[in-house]
């Protein structure tokens, strides 16, 4: 009996969590990532990047493969350092990692050897819960994302579809006030896409953490965002920012589609971003541009 | 599994009279195959069907050899007074175990050697894991120790065992530095290997939730690297009996390693495999047990298809 009521209060406590603004501002101001690479060449990957995030804001990415995208979320998170250029998150500087930052990675990284309810509790716990909490929260979160009874299997029992669930539950879990997703619905199929943008978007309407998307799907991101920010073919910069002025809630992203100002917004953004596809698939086929 | 036992002895045995380190340095032995490919319940009949063969096959080989060996000494092709015989081995193997050896019974032998193994096996893994784990997650640490370590490994290290007896005299303690000297570097370089081998992206996302150096430890590298770790764990058991025996014969009051020289003391060829054979078990019993942890620790990873619990 006590557990359920536990879980009921944990539920309730995150309810409130996400009614109350629990977001912050992110900008980057003139950033540039130079690497050196094994011959002993400096790459420039992002160039004098500038834009901000507004607090509550979903803000899609798009861009060439290549571009950089990754790059500058790993900068917004503090896994990695700019070499030029100032990121903040809520007006202080990013400096080691970010507190209030949770990460989808582009590529599958939960713990293969913890089960589903151990993956989506490893944040708390780091965080210094205790397991008991950890768990009952975890379950809820589960629950959330429609994964209730698969506590118990390991990562490579769910499907692909599954699995960005539980690295949603595992990020959200920790109630953060900006949420990066690096193409995180980038490897399925149409349909549950669609499915999980729905979802992304019910439980972002109750959270409201502020939300940096990276997508190569421009249908995605105009039916998700608020703002849509267009980066240019390596080295990245800023090309064009949209603001998005679709109503919310936005309702069914397989149905807003189909509305005049989407359309309209879908043609301005893919003609910014053609040219630049364009131009990065001319220089990685070796094409001159 | 059987497939596993000769391979992890033979490496072990052959490392150990080359007595040469190069052999030790090669990487990390190779994970036991469990993706075994594609197969459907339908075809489990045939799947059974073919195990019989298998099975009938190494019933078939054992019988040739052992007769065959026992055929050719019994006609005197083959010296038995040299090679032994099996007849002999096994009554040699009786006489053992009923009258005992002249420095006591032969199962307090076995637990002498026994204990041994095991306990520089514990001590020589857990510091190879410690060791392995340290280096593998700090590059400064590795980069300062790395080379004496390699020096370390050239030596060869049963030579250590003269120095033991020198300085631990004829008691257990040197026999179990000398296991766990061996043991150390096999699980060392399998540790530090599956340490450098965790996805640095699985550590960025731990990190991004929150994780401290420790939490990363525990919860990321040390699961990840437990797969090179274990398969490790088969090769060096393997080294940890070598170890104590070797140790023994080089200066001992009690221990299979003991029995050996006594025989060999006495031309007693059969006397010698007969300790050979009891050392086998051991080894394959210490293998059965490896295994059944290795299945426990690793439950996560995924099986094959043939293995899994489909209906
Ligand atoms: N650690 C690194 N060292 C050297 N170059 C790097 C490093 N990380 C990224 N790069 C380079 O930086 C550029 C941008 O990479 P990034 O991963 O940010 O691209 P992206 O926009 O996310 O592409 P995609 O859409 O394909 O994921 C690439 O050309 C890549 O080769
Ligand atoms: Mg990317």
């Amino acid at each position: 009996m006590t557990w359920v009521t536990s879980l009921l209060s944990v539920a309730a406590m995150s309810l409130t969590h996400g009614a109350s603004p629990h977001s912050a501002r992110v900008e980057l101001n003139g950033v540039s990532k130079r690497f050196l690479t094994p011959s002993g060449d400096v790459f420039t990957a992002i160039q004098d990047v500038t834009f901000a995030v507004e607090p509550g804001q979903f803000c899609a990415l798009v861009g060439p493969t290549g571009c950089g995208k990754s790059t500058s979320l790993s900068l917004v998170s503090g896994l990695d350092k700019p070499s030029s250029g100032t990121v903040s998150v809520g007006g202080t500087a990013v400096d080691g990692i970010a507190d209030g930052v949770s990460f989808m990675f582009q590529t599958d990284a939960l713990l293969p050897w913890k089960s589903v309810l151990a993956n989506v509790a490893l944040g708390p716990i780091f965080r210094g819960a205790s397991k008991r909490e950890a768990q009952a929260s975890a379950r809820d979160w589960l629950r959330r994302v429609g994964l209730a009874g698969f506590e118990d299997r390991y990562p490579h029992q769910l499907s692909g579809g599954m699995r960005k669930r539980v690295a949603m539950a595992a990020a959200l879990i920790n109630e953060p006030r900006i949420l990066i997703m690096d193409e995180p619905f980038g490897a399925l199929d149409v349909q549950t896409k669609a499915i999980m943008s729905n979802e992304l978007l019910a439980l972002w309407e109750q959270v409201r953490c502020s939300v940096i998307f990276i997508t190569h799907d421009l249908d995605e991101a105009v039916a998700l965002a608020d703002r849509v920010v267009v980066m240019t073919s390596s080295p990245g910069t800023v090309k064009d920012i949209y603001d998005i002025d679709l109503p919310r809630p936005r309702g069914d992203v397989q149905e807003i589609r189909f509305q005049p100002r989407f359309v309209e917004l879908q043609r301005q953004i893919w003609r910014s971003l053609r040219d630049e596809v364009e131009r990065a698939y001319a220089a990685t086929a070796g094409v001159p541009a | 599994m059987n497939d596993q036992h000769p391979s992890a002895s033979g490496v072990a045995e052959n490392a150990v009279f080359e007595s040469s380190a190069a052999s030790m340095t090669g990487g990390p032995s190779p994970l036991p195959d469990l993706a075994a490919g594609t197969r459907t319940n339908l075809a489990s009949k045939l799947r059974w069907q073919g195990r019989f063969k298998v099975w009938g096959g190494q019933l078939l080989l054992a019988v040739v050899i052992i007769g065959g060996w026992q055929w050719f000494t019994a006609e005197h092709w083959v010296d038995p007074f040299t090679y032994g015989q099996p007849t002999g081995i096994v009554h040699r193997l009786y006489t053992l175990f009923r009258d005992g050896t002249a420095f006591g019974s032969y199962p307090e032998q076995i637990l002498v050697t026994l204990q041994e193994a095991v306990y520089g096996f514990l001590i020589g893994a857990a510091a190879g894991i410690l060791m392995g784990v340290s280096l593998g997650t700090n590059r400064y640490l590795s980069s300062v120790i790395s080379p004496y370590i390699k020096v370390v490994n050239a030596i060869p290290r049963i030579v250590l065992g003269s120095i033991f007896v020198v300085a631990f005299g004829f008691g257990i303690t040197g026999k179990m530095l000398l296991a766990a000297v061996l043991v150390f570097f096999v699980v060392f370089f399998n540790a530090f290997q599956g340490v450098r081998e965790v996805d640095p992206n699985v550590i960025a996302n731990a990190r991004v939730l929150g994780a401290k150096p420790l939490h990363i430890i525990r919860h990321v590298t040390l699961p990840s690297a437990m797969t090179w770790i274990i398969a490790s764990l088969h090769t060096a058991f393997g080294f940890a009996i070598v170890g104590a025996l070797v140790a023994e014969i080089l200066g001992s009051e009690k221990g299979l390693g003991l029995v050996i020289t006594t025989a060999q003391g006495t031309f007693d060829a059969d006397g010698v495999f007969a300790v050979m054979l009891t050392v086998a078990v051991i080894t394959l019993v210490a293998e059965f047990i490896l295994t059944r942890l290795e299945r426990r620790l690793l439950a996560w990873r995924p099986q094959s298809r043939s293995d899994a619990p489909a209906i």
